[in-house]
This record gives structure tokens, C-alpha cells and sequence, in this order.
């Protein structure tokens, strides 16, 4: 079964294509990184699939079911988790109070209007579990705005795993870090389950060969080349792209 | 400094428990409407303060229950917990209707929807004269009666009878605040994009928070009927809505007793200063100004600070 697979699928925003009949088809298991210029359409093709925007034209199916007209939530519902080029957590609540929204996500207890939240031990423990797994145990009474930056990408990433996912969508998780902070974003990408599929928008061609095995290529919002690491590299038009 | 506090909290407990025996009723009379005005603040508060939604027209809940008391006391209802369940509901039931209309604004269009809205019912509420009496309001609404053997002719009971509702109404938030539900509101208050991707229903959430703080603002409403004994229009105009958003801003949104705060400093001030002056809205307003200059997070917030 295909983790992802969209038909044809176009956003035009008032005459300008900034994706234009674009179809993929992503395998369950898959690492895929889609990589291309400034302004080739990456984010507004995980806008899409993740359901932030909707399409022009053109249909999605994420898991064997079609979702092009479902909301983002329905959509996470389904499995699908994402994390954003901005970094967009809950800045006044604390790291564990972030994490444990993740967690709760789903959980039937979200909609429990009676109980502390505290009383909920699944919920507790697996916040706990997963904040010990990352080594950021000791900071979960921080408030996330007082995290460093390279923390505060970490947590983007830990938050989209608390929902247990079937496909992550990781829009560039490493912009902006320092070359160590990289590495170690990258290794624990690398580290994660086969079983979630990835799909990864990077700007750093390192990062992207490190972590996926297929490779699509975006330019002006199509498909420019899609292939291995051996065939991107050697791939004339590619070279041409990006080294103009 | 946790020794200051609950040293604190005991001489507030003892003074309000003791406060009618040692104060003239005038001032009794204040802080009843104090208790009722800050029932009013929270309820706001639960859609400012812990959603993020900057209602404008939190009037509307509160007048449509306080009308409501006026024309279930001149129909002959006079049992006071069957009148607080209707208020509620009409409260609950105009934010139901209402929240449809203004819950996929966002930011200043969901301020100027909400004030829209309660401008429609106080439109109603003045023009619509067979029915409302226009701005001469219902008056001469008598008091209630709750059983127990409880008679709130006098004003020292309707004083310890309000303060246990405020009560009810704070243990209530407390509980609702501290619950999923509540970490969910504050998750939205902090992004609603991130709690869309993690796969929460927002507007579901918004839409149950919004109806919550209606039925809060009915319970003020009725209350604030049966305390004055007179509705009439203001009970849904945009200065009420506002001195509800004051009070937050002077007492600190988001908090437990913020909103108790504000609403101590804005009747005490409108009271007081008014004694002295009749200019007393621009003492008032330079307090707000200040306020917001020196501490953007109310008043309530110098405590923390000196506890940091």
C-alpha cells in the first residue's frame, strides 16, 4: 500500500502555479526527501497533503484512503503527523505540558472536562517516557520560549512522534541549526522506526542524501526529476538548478 | 514567601467572612456586585485568557439572562434555582447561536462579530418596546426565593449567598482548567495551527469553550437581576463588555483570581473615586493606561514577580 500517493494534483494562487500537476507516489516505509530552490512549492505540497490548504485540482490519498477534501485534523486522525519550517509549538506552557498535548491528541480523554489531568496515568507516562527517550527529561518544567532554538526543533519533532504517526511530514528540521545541532537532529531522523514513513523537506542537499533513499526533485511547483541518490547527482537539470 | 501567601489567603478568607459586621452595608453592597462582576470576568476569561478568543460582547450572555430573570419574575416564577438553570441556558443557548456566526472570525474580526452581535440584542433590547420597555427596563424585581429556610430580604444573607456561588463558579473553573479540556483551550490559545496538525478538532473546542462562558455570564446575569431588582439596556452594552475586558487587563487574564481582582479594582475605583470627583472615568482611564505601561500581565502579576 502507497503511505502517499496524489493524482495530478495543482494549487494555483491567483494565477501564480505554485504546484502544477504533481503525482506521487510514496511507498509505506519509504524516507523520501523533496528537495528544490527557493519558492519551488515543497511547503505548499505539505500544506496539501497535510490539508492546510486545499488543492486547485488533482486528488490525495494518504494511506490507501482518499482525503483530498478532509480537514488537517481528520487527516491526523488518520495518522498523519507534520511539523512546520517555523517553529509553531505552545510557547507559554511548559516542555512536558507541550509534549503531553502531543499525547493526548489520541487519547478519548481529550475531551474530558472533569478530571485533572494529572489523574490520567497512560497520558503522564508516556510523556514522561518519550521526554526521558530524548534526554530532555530535566528540562520539563521549562517554559518551551526559554528553550534554546535547537532544543525548540527537537521538540517539534518529539510532539509530532507523541502521536504515534504513520507518516511524518518533516518540513526542513534542520533550518537554522548550527552544524552540530544538525548532526544530531539528523541522527535521531535516521534513528526513528522503519515503520513510520518520512517524507522531508530539506534545503541542506547533505541532510537530504543522509537520510532518504528516493529523492524528489520540485522546481517552479512540478516534478522536475525523481530518482536514487546516484541519479539526482548525476542528473544534468538538477546540477543546473541548483548550481545555476 | 509560600508562608506570605497562605498568610494571605487566610487574612482575604477572615476578611470577607467578616466583612458585613465590620462595614456599613454601602460598602456590603459593593462587594456583592464585586463577587457578581467577577463571576462575569471569568466567565470572559475562559475565552480570553485561556482560549485566546478576545470576545467584545460578553454583555450579550450576561444581559439575555438578566432579561430573562426580569420576565420569569413578572411571569410569576420566583424559585430562584429553576430561574438560574433557564438563565444558564438562555445564557448557553444565545453563545450556541452566537458562536456559530463568530467562531470562524479570528483576531479583530472576531472582536468586532462579537461586539456586533451583542449590539444586535441591546438594539432589541431599546427599540423593541412592547416587549422590553425600551431603556425604562423591567423594574422592581423582587427577590427570590432559594428554600433552606434562607431569606434573602436582608443584605448580609444575598452577601454570603452571592459569595457561595462565586465559590461554586471558581471550584468549577478550577476543575474545568485543570482538565484535558482546559490544556486543549490553552493549546489552541498558543496555536491553533500546531493543534489542527496534532489532530485536534479546534473549532469543536472553541465552539464547546464558547458556550461554556455564555452559561458562566447567565449565572452573573441572573444574579445581577435579582441583586439590582432593574434590567434594562445597559445590561447589554459595549461599556459592560468592556469593563469585563478592564478587569481582566487590571486583574491579569489567564489566572484563577485575576478576573476577582479586576473586577475589586474597577467597582471600588468607579465607587470610590466617583465620591470625590465627577471626572471620575478619566481617573479611571489614566489607571488603565498605567496599568498597561508598567504591568502588561495586570496587576496581579507584581505578586509573582516579587516571588521570583
Amino acid at each position: 500500500m502507497n503511505a502517499l500517493e496524489t493524482q495530478s494534483l495543482s494549487k494555483n494562487f491567483g494565477g501564480l502555479w505554485a504546484i502544477r500537476d504533481v503525482s506521487l507516489k510514496i511507498e509505506e516505509g519509504e524516507r523520501r526527501a523533496i528537495i528544490g530552490p527557493n519558492g519551488a512549492g515543497k511547503t505548499t505540497l505539505f500544506h496539501l497533503i497535510s490539508g492546510f490548504l486545499f488543492p486547485s485540482s488533482g486528488h490525495i490519498s494518504l494511506l490507501g484512503r482518499e482525503v483530498t477534501r478532509l480537514q488537517p485534523h481528520q487527516r491526523a486522525a488518520l495518522g498523519i503527523a507534520r511539523t512546520f519550517q517555523v517553529t509553531n509549538l505552545f510557547q507559554k506552557l511548559t516542555l512536558f505540558e507541550n509534549i503531553l498535548l502531543g499525547v493526548q491528541a489520541i487519547q478519548k480523554a481529550r475531551f474530558c472536562f472533569y478530571r485533572p489531568v494529572g489523574s490520567f496515568r497512560k497520558m503522564m507516562g508516556d510523556t514522561e517516557r518519550l521526554l526521558k527517550d530524548w534526554n530532555l527529561w530535566e528540562k520539563k518544567d521549562v517554559f518551551l520560549k526559554n528553550l534554546s532554538y535547537g532544543e525548540q526543533r527537537q521538540v517539534e519533532v518529539i510532539m509530532s512522534l507523541a502521536t504515534k504517526p504513520r507518516l511524518l511530514l518533516l518540513d526542513e528540521p534542520t533550518a537554522g541549526l548550527s552544524p552540530a545541532e544538525t548532526v544530531l537532529v539528523t541522527s535521531i531522523i535516521k534513528g526513528l522506526p522503519r515503520e513510520i514513513t518520512t517524507i522531508l523537506i530539506e534545503h541542506d542537499m547533505d541532510v537530504a542524501f543522509e537520510i532518504a533513499e528516493q529523492i524528489t526533485v520540485l522546481h517552479f511547483g512540478s516534478i522536475l526529476a525523481e530518482g536514487s541518490l546516484e541519479q539526482i547527482q548525476g542528473n544534468p537539470k538538477v546540477s543546473e538548478i541548483y548550481l545555476g | 514567601m509560600l508562608k506570605g501567601s497562605v498568610f494571605l489567603s487566610i487574612f482575604f478568607a477572615l476578611l470577607i467572612i467578616f466583612f458585613p459586621s465590620l462595614f456599613s452595608s454601602y460598602y456590603v453592597g459593593l462587594v456583592i456586585q464585586i463577587f457578581i462582576l467577577a463571576i462575569f470576568a471569568m466567565s470572559l476569561d475562559v475565552l480570553v485568557g485561556h482560549t485566546g478568543l478576545p470576545s467584545m460582547g460578553h454583555a450579550a450572555y450576561f444581559g439575555v439572562a438578566a432579561y430573562a430573570t426580569g420576565f420569569l419574575y413578572f411571569a410569576g416564577l420566583k424559585n430562584f434555582w429553576l430561574v438560574i438553570v433557564l438563565g444558564m441556558g438562555f445564557g448557553g443557548l444565545t453563545a450556541a447561536f452566537f458562536g456559530l456566526l463568530a467562531i470562524r472570525a479570528r483576531g479583530p474580526y472576531f472582536m468586532l462579530i462579537t461586539l456586533a452581535l451583542s449590539q444586535v440584542l441591546w438594539g432589541i433590547a431599546f427599540k423593541w418596546r412592547s416587549l422590553t420597555r425600551g431603556d425604562d427596563g423591567l423594574p422592581g424585581i423582587g427577590r427570590p426565593e432559594i428554600g433552606m429556610g434562607i431569606d434573602l430580604k436582608p443584605e448580609v444573607h444575598v452577601y454570603y449567598f452571592v459569595f457561595v456561588i462565586f465559590l461554586i463558579v471558581l471550584a468549577a473553573l478550577f476543575i474545568l482548567l485543570r482538565s484535558p479540556f482546559g490544556h486543549t483551550l490553552r493549546g489552541i490559545r498558543e496555536s491553533e495551527s500546531r493543534m489542527k496538525a496534532l489532530g485536534y478538532h479546534v473549532w469543536l473546542y472553541k465552539y464547546l469553550g464558547f458556550i461554556f462562558a455564555g452559561i458562566l455570564a447567565g449565572i452573573s446575569g441572573v444574579l445581577w437581576a435579582y441583586y439590582t431588582g432593574f434590567v434594562n439596556p445597559s445590561n447589554f452594552s459595549v461599556d459592560l463588555s468592556v469593563k469585563a475586558l478592564l478587569m481582566l487587563i487590571l486583574g491579569g487574564s489567564g489566572s484563577l483570581f485575576g478576573p476577582g481582582i479586576g473586577s475589586a479594582i474597577i467597582v471600588l475605583l468607579e465607587n470610590l473615586v466617583s465620591g470625590f470627583t465627577e471626572r471620575w472615568s478619566l481617573v479611571l482611564g489614566v489607571v488603565y493606561v498605567a496599568v498597561i505601561m508598567l504591568f502588561s500581565e495586570g496587576i496581579f502579576s507584581i505578586l509573582k514577580r516579587g516571588r521570583n
